[in-house]
């Protein structure tokens, strides 16, 4: 099957457009008319229903944060009542406070239905086994993919996370399709398979990873799938949005957001407004269905850019690209916004220096400025002072394209900058000091 | 002729711009029981690369490495000037001539004369000219 929803999957954009207006305009004066907390936010800001009249007009709607829901602990904002929900999951609160979200059978449903769409879109259905590693329980990856597994027609291996030698040995004897999990307990999982002698490309029949609910890159997915054998899709997708919602298709260039049950936006995270189409911004997400927690411009924090035009797959719905970062590690430099996984990138790139960099940021008279120090390779190196210099003007140069922003460059010795094993810090902020 | 005889390997040691780097490569070199006969420091914005001529280079460049140096062997050649007005001049003129272009330098005068130490873009060309002019080129085999 191509599509679990052709009709809408394919409709034409300005049809979604007004379908997504309609959706818009009902929700406002839903939450104006029943919700305490949007209508004092709309009354805030002098916005009243009425004022909606086009699309764009959800620009002129307040953004909430993750800290309005926080602040909302347990279930303030809720729009259902306790007898009209049908299940609770909760955050990690690994960054504050939990959140809770809450969800009417009608709000699973809707869930159930995005993954139905975006598991179809990577072309698994009936015959697959789709192995899900997601956690069950509290967090939302493990149940979320669990039932738009079901929906497809799929049969769902439900391993949760753990376990990693039974997960290798079920995933041969029950001929697992399809692994959903986190990109790392992947690469986890091929190292022991390895240890147990077993190939997960060659002893296996796993074809697609459903890898998220972590950040990773375009070249941990291309090892992924040399060493593993497989296609790695990306998934995504937050508990304030239900859980686990989007997928890349076929295509692997970017999710899709299904346009009849969120809005998109990317804003500029300094000015709120709009980016231009296909600048780089935070994520900011309208949830138009909802019953129990809908949101209205919810900025997720989440870096990245939108697609718009429609995918060669057919579908009409933007693709959003792989997250690139969070609007906490961002700098502002000289007025620019600079994201520590930009050098990341364009470093990437330069055959010359290693992975490990370290940024400086530090003040000049009234001049921000940017000092990346990277560690020169050891083929690179020559003796020559001229080459040297070539090499560091090179990468000046190649971070200046990246980033609109003069950037010095620093060689250090190789396994002079400083090693993390859990959440590297690569920013040394020195203007606050 | 054997130029392979007068292609001396000097070591070649990137680092950073900082105080107690070069005391941390000649701390290294100490304790291997490694002789520097002659060195010298090229210095750019933040960085620098220390050169240097020593009687065992194989155990210089493992030691080196081994405490995460990037470490590198160029050919250079050394030639004996006269040790008066006008030495040096003979030989970068005579080189100058024959078109060959030196990349660096660096100089020491000893109890057995001034030494010029060159890399050069054209290593065979400038041992054969060299020679030919009457000047004495030293073999490898004096530094190591």
């Amino acid at each position: 099957m191509r599509c679990w929803e052709p009709r809408i999957e394919e409709m034409p954009i300005a049809e979604l457009k007004e379908m997504q207006y309609k959706l818009l305009k009902s929700l406002v004066y839903r939450l104006y008319s029943f919700s305490p907390f949007y209508h004092d936010r709309m009354k805030e800001q002098n916005i009243h229903p009425d004022d909606i009249r086009e699309l764009l007009d959800v620009r002129k709607l307040p953004f909430m944060f993750k800290r309005d829901l926080r602040d909302s602990y347990p279930d303030k904002i809720f729009t259902a009542t306790q007898e009209e929900l049908v299940r609770y999951h909760v955050s990690s609160g690994t960054t504050g406070k939990p959140t809770v979200v809450g969800y009417t059978q009608n709000d699973l449903n809707g869930w159930t239905t995005s993954l139905a769409r975006a598991l179809t879109s990577i072309g698994l259905g009936r015959g697959d086994v789709i192995q899900v590693s997601y956690g069950y329980g509290l967090f939302t990856g493990g149940l979320g993919l669990h039932y738009g597994a079901e929906r497809i027609g799929a049969t769902v291996l439900p391993t949760s996370v753990g376990n990693t030698e039974r997960q290798i040995e079920l995933m041969q004897d029950l001929g697992s399709t399809a692994i959903a999990c986190t990109p790392s307990y992947l690469l986890y999982m091929g190292e022991v398979a390895e240890k147990m002698g077993v190939s997960i490309k060659k002893d296996t029949q796993l074809k697609a990873g459903i890898l998220g609910a972590e950040p990773w890159t375009e070249r941990m997915r291309l090892r992924i799938e040399d060493w593993l054998g497989i296609k790695a899709f990306d998934i995504y997708g937050t508990s304030e949005l239900s859980g686990p919602m989007f997928t890349e298709c076929s295509e692997q260039n970017g999710f899709h957001v299904w346009s009849d049950m969120a809005l998109t936006e990317i804003i500029d995270p300094k000015t709120g407004e709009t980016v231009a189409p296909g600048e780089k911004g935070e994520l900011t997400i309208t949830i138009l269905q909802k019953e129990a927690l809908p949101m209205i411009r919810y900025r997720i924090g989440d870096i990245t850019s939108m697609d718009e035009d429609v995918c060669p797959c057919g579908r009409t719905h933007p693709r959003v690209q792989r997250i690139q970062g969070r609007v906490d590690d961002m700098l502002i430099i000289r007025g620019i916004n600079v994201f520590p996984s930009q050098v990341e990138y364009a470093l990437m790139a330069i055959p010359e220096v290693g992975q490990h960099f370290q940024i400086v940021v530090d003040r000049k008279g009234a001049l921000d400025d940017m000092l990346v120090r990277v560690e020169l390779n050891k083929e690179s190196f020559s003796d020559k002072i001229t080459d040297l210099m070539i090499i560091k003007e090179g990468i000046e140069h190649k971070l200046r394209n990246a980033l609109n922003v003069n950037a010095d460059v620093e060689l250090v010795e190789p396994g002079s900058l400083p090693r993390y094993e859990g959440k590297s810090k690569r920013v040394l902020d020195r203007r606050s000091l | 002729m054997d130029v392979k005889k007068y292609v001396i390997k000097q070591i070649s040691i990137f680092s950073e711009n900082r105080p107690g780097r070069l005391a941390a490569i000649a701390h290294a070199l100490g304790e291997e029981n490694v002789n520097i006969l002659a060195f010298s420091i090229a210095e750019a914005n933040g960085f620098g690369v220390v050169r240097a001529l020593v009687d065992q280079p194989e155990k210089a460049y493992k030691k080196l490495s081994s405490i995460g140096f990037n470490v590198a062997f160029t050919d250079v050649i050394a030639v004996h000037m006269h040790d008066r007005p006008g030495g040096l001049y003979e030989i970068a003129k005579m080189l100058g001539d024959a078109n060959i272009n030196i990349e660096y330098s660096y100089a020491y005068s000893g109890k057995e004369g001034a030494v010029l130490i060159l890399r050069v873009d054209q290593v065979v060309d400038a041992i054969e000219k060299i020679s030919k002019s009457g000047a004495t080129l030293i073999e490898s085999s004096v530094f190591h």
